[in-house]
């Protein structure tokens, strides 16, 4: 039997999770996984702290994750992967971007934005990967193509071979954007 | 080639390859998209109603007339199609007629966590329930093929996880279907008190014949004589998950009526039988009614969603995975109104003024949350109005000189008209604001009557929402449209209409900001001007930071909007990057 991973992609309704999710679901379909791909629609959606689950393997039953159970953590955001940290596997990955974006409750002074997030989920999980997927989309030549470096760097530890990632991605941009993407990819692949 | 497809993408699969001819339906998380893909299919008349009865009528008149017909809603809209379906049970159908209720089992996005199965009881007639994306396509086919063969409307079960999920389907063709003949026969769809009786009749003999089905549709697999789960829908792959083979299952796939003989003979194959259901113990009290001895509610809950851990634990007492703790430290993220919300600078005087809000459904209701505070009740679609017209009633003018009430343009068009009417009439004086953004925002941008545009975006008629208050009776000095944006002029005709000793209807307008055609140029900027005072945060905007005392504003998610720039005393934000600039 074939071992399949489970998946978290979180962040702030908005930052464009669902595409990461989508992608991924269907590279692994190619690979011939059985899969489930779990989105949240409606108010969350509207800046709201936001969940995708991705697992993958021969057979798969429940679409959502447990805590505990997430082979690997894609976080668009900080604090929102200081959130989810539970949900990690013993030894598991966790992705992080290394962007802060205020909730509410921190703009209204009602709370703090924790500091140091970073060094804090370090303390707590091996397996902690700090990008800063912004200055990388930068470098690829469009701020939007964040998303894309984040899933070049998911791509590296899913353990699918890079090529078949590229074809994803290929299939899923609009031309027009397909060479920033493509470099945007490589830069979080290879980061 | 199998397909990844979400529940809701799969049912309108099914009911397209099922030949249904005609599907009406009100937007509501988590049931959209069905009728969103089924929009996609040409040889499918499609349409949004303008709420669900209205499109369970739509369906019901198509499965008269011969045709294969459905209507989909989430399960708050099925208590407005109540009326039509309690009375659609007693007609039975033509045409095949399926009606998909999705549930939000952990209130995703609703109001209420109630149950779609309680309905199906009390207005008896038979209802699926699937459990993932290939099934949402294959039940929803069955449905069909039960509706014409039983005579009787199917609903389909569905649930945020069924819903919102996207699994493998096997994707296979339309089945053409000539739309049966229409026979006038006004015993069976004329329902008045002799007619209706005969019917009754009919419906309880028909539920009898469903259990007879339902006794075939349950599925059982047997891997130990120890643990029997009996279980329907999402709740079936938790328990799959959890105990594998440490379990026997019987699937119920119709889940009203419930089978009675195999749930005896699968029972008696087992030392210890739990029934493991989401919500309400209909399953669990079922199998008690029957004199089966089963474990339910009391080793699990009636609130939200289950887990597999959750039921790993309850079962076999094995604890969840290792996992590190979360930080004391970390705050909640609710949700927000996006950058650029025109219902920001309407809750902003709202909030100023000090009035109390009775609001409504849609993305408006979280102005309830902090910073503007302002929503003081939020019952459901269309009750904004009754409830402030109530307030006046009870408490008095003064009380009603300080209350108005929001409601969105589509929830106005859905249920928002009639307690308008019933202000009017009853001689209230109650203000209305109809939010008009020019689209249905919370559910993902469906157009709606006010819009001019059809669920294909072909161009129609259109509600002019003026001279439909002018046409209720409200006069059309207290007919007043304000742009949410100009806070002083929006303030001043708020102040005017609720000292009104008339009925007023204040339409604010400006369209939704994630609409494409919505431009603002460049993005807002915080200058050296700034003086801290905060007034800027009290708009309770995403894109306006407080990091240490600065004020800032982060480009990355401001639309140059331009809001913050009218409350702003000191001048000291200026927009950057636009043409202007």
């Amino acid at each position: 039997m074939r071992e399949g991973k489970s998946v978290m992609i979180v962040g702030v309704g908005g930052q464009g999770t669902l595409l990461a999710s989508r992608i991924l679901g269907n590279v692994v379909i190619e690979e011939g996984y059985d899969v489930k791909v779990s989105e949240v629609h409606g108010m969350a959606q509207r800046g709201g702290s936001v969940v995708t689950y991705v697992k993958y393997g021969e057979k798969v039953y429940a679409p959502i994750i447990s805590e505990g159970e997430a082979d690997i953590i894609l976080s668009f955001e900080e604090l929102e992967a200081y959130r989810y940290l539970p949900y990690l596997k013993k030894g598991g990955t966790l992705i992080v971007n290394a962007q802060e974006i205020d909730p509410m409750p921190v703009i209204t002074g009602a709370a703090k934005y924790p500091a140091d997030i970073i060094q804090k989920l370090k303390d707590k999980a091996d397996g902690v990967i700090a990008i800063d997927a912004l200055a990388l989309a930068n470098e690829a030549g469009n701020s939007k193509a964040v998303n894309v470096v984040l899933l070049g760097v998911l791509a590296k530890s899913s353990g699918i071979a890079e090529e078949k990632w590229l074809e994803a991605v290929r299939k899923t941009v609009p031309p027009k954007f397909l060479d920033v993407n493509v470099k945007a990819f490589a830069l979080g692949y290879h980061a | 080639m199998k397909q990844l497809m979400l529940g809701n993408e799969a049912v309108a699969r099914g009911a397209y390859e099922a030949g249904v001819n005609v599907v009406s339906s009100y937007p509501g998380t988590p049931s959209t998209e069905i009728t969103e893909n089924i929009a996609k299919y040409d040889d499918v008349y499609s349409e949004w109603a303008p709420n669900e009865k209205v499109a369970l009528e739509v369906a019901i008149g198509a499965s008269f007339s011969g045709a294969r017909a459905m209507t989909c809603m989430k399960h708050v809209g099925v208590n407005v199609a109540a009326d039509p379906l309690f009375t659609v049970s007693y007609t039975g159908v033509n045409g095949g007629l399926v009606i998909c209720a999705a549930d939000d089992q952990g209130m995703h996005s609703s109001q209420n966590e109630q149950d779609s199965r309680n309905l199906a009881i009390s207005s008896k007639v038979a209802m699926l329930e699937p459990s993932d994306s290939q099934e949402c396509k294959d039940f929803t086919k069955l449905a069909f093929d039960i509706s014409e063969e039983y005579d009787t409307p199917v609903m389909l079960r569905l649930s945020t996880r069924i819903s919102h999920s996207q699994s493998l389907v096997e994707v296979g063709e339309r089945e053409e279907r000539a739309r049966k003949d229409y026979v006038k026969n006004p015993g069976k769809y004329v329902m008045m008190p002799a007619m209706a009786k005969a019917r009754h009749v009919v419906v309880e003999d028909r539920l009898v014949k469903l259990t007879a089905l339902s006794e075939k549709l349950a599925k059982e697999e047997i891997n130990t004589d120890k643990i029997g789960v009996i279980t329907a829908g999402i709740a079936y792959q938790y328990a799959k998950e959890a105990l594998g083979d440490a379990a026997s299952y019987l699937k119920l796939d119709m889940v009203n009526p419930l089978p009675v003989e195999a749930i005896k003979a699968f029972a008696e194959k087992h030392e210890k039988v739990y029934v493991i259901e989401e919500l309400d113990p209909v399953i669990e009290k079922h199998c008690r009614e029957i004199g089966v001895d089963v474990i339910g509610k009391e080793a699990f809950t009636l609130l939200g969603e289950y887990t597999a851990p959750m039921v790993a634990k309850a079962v076999l007492g094995k604890d969840a995975a290792e996992h590190t703790e979360a930080g004391e430290d970390t705050p909640v993220r609710p949700p927000v109104m996006c950058p650029g919300c025109p219902h920001r600078g309407m809750f902003y005087v709202l909030k100023k003024l000090g009035l109390t809000v009775c609001g409504d459904i849609g993305c408006y209701t979280l102005g309830a949350l902090a910073p503007l505070q302002s929503i003081d009740a939020c019952v459901c679609m269309g009750a904004s109005i009754g409830m402030a017209h109530g307030m006046e009633k009870a408490a008095g003018a003064d009380f009603r000189r300080n209350t108005v009430a929001i409601i969105g343009d589509s929830t106005f068009i859905h249920s928002g008209i009639t307690g308008l009417i019933d202000v009017v009439y009853n001689k209230g004086n109650s203000t209305v604001i109809i939010l008009d953004n020019s689209i249905t925002g919370m559910t993902g941008h469906q157009p709606n009557p006010t819009t001019g545009f059809t669920i294909k975006n072909e161009p129609t008629k259109q509600v002019n929402l003026i001279t439909l208050a002018q046409a209720v009776g409200v006069s059309p000095e207290h007919i007043r449209v304000a742009d949410p944006f100009d806070l002083d002029n929006f303030e001043k005709v708020v102040k005017e209409e609720v000292a009104a000793d008339e009925p007023s209807v204040i339409i604010s307008q400006r369209p939704c900001a994630l609409l494409k055609f919505v431009k603002y140029d460049g993005c807002c900027e915080i200058t050296d001007k700034c003086k801290k005072c905060k007034m800027c945060l009290k708009l309770g905007c995403p894109a306006i930071t407080n990091k240490d005392g600065v004020i800032a504003i982060d480009t990355s998610l401001c639309n140059g909007c331009g809001l913050c720039q009218n409350i702003c005393k000191f001048g000291a934000i200026e927009k950057v990057g636009g043409s202007d600039a």
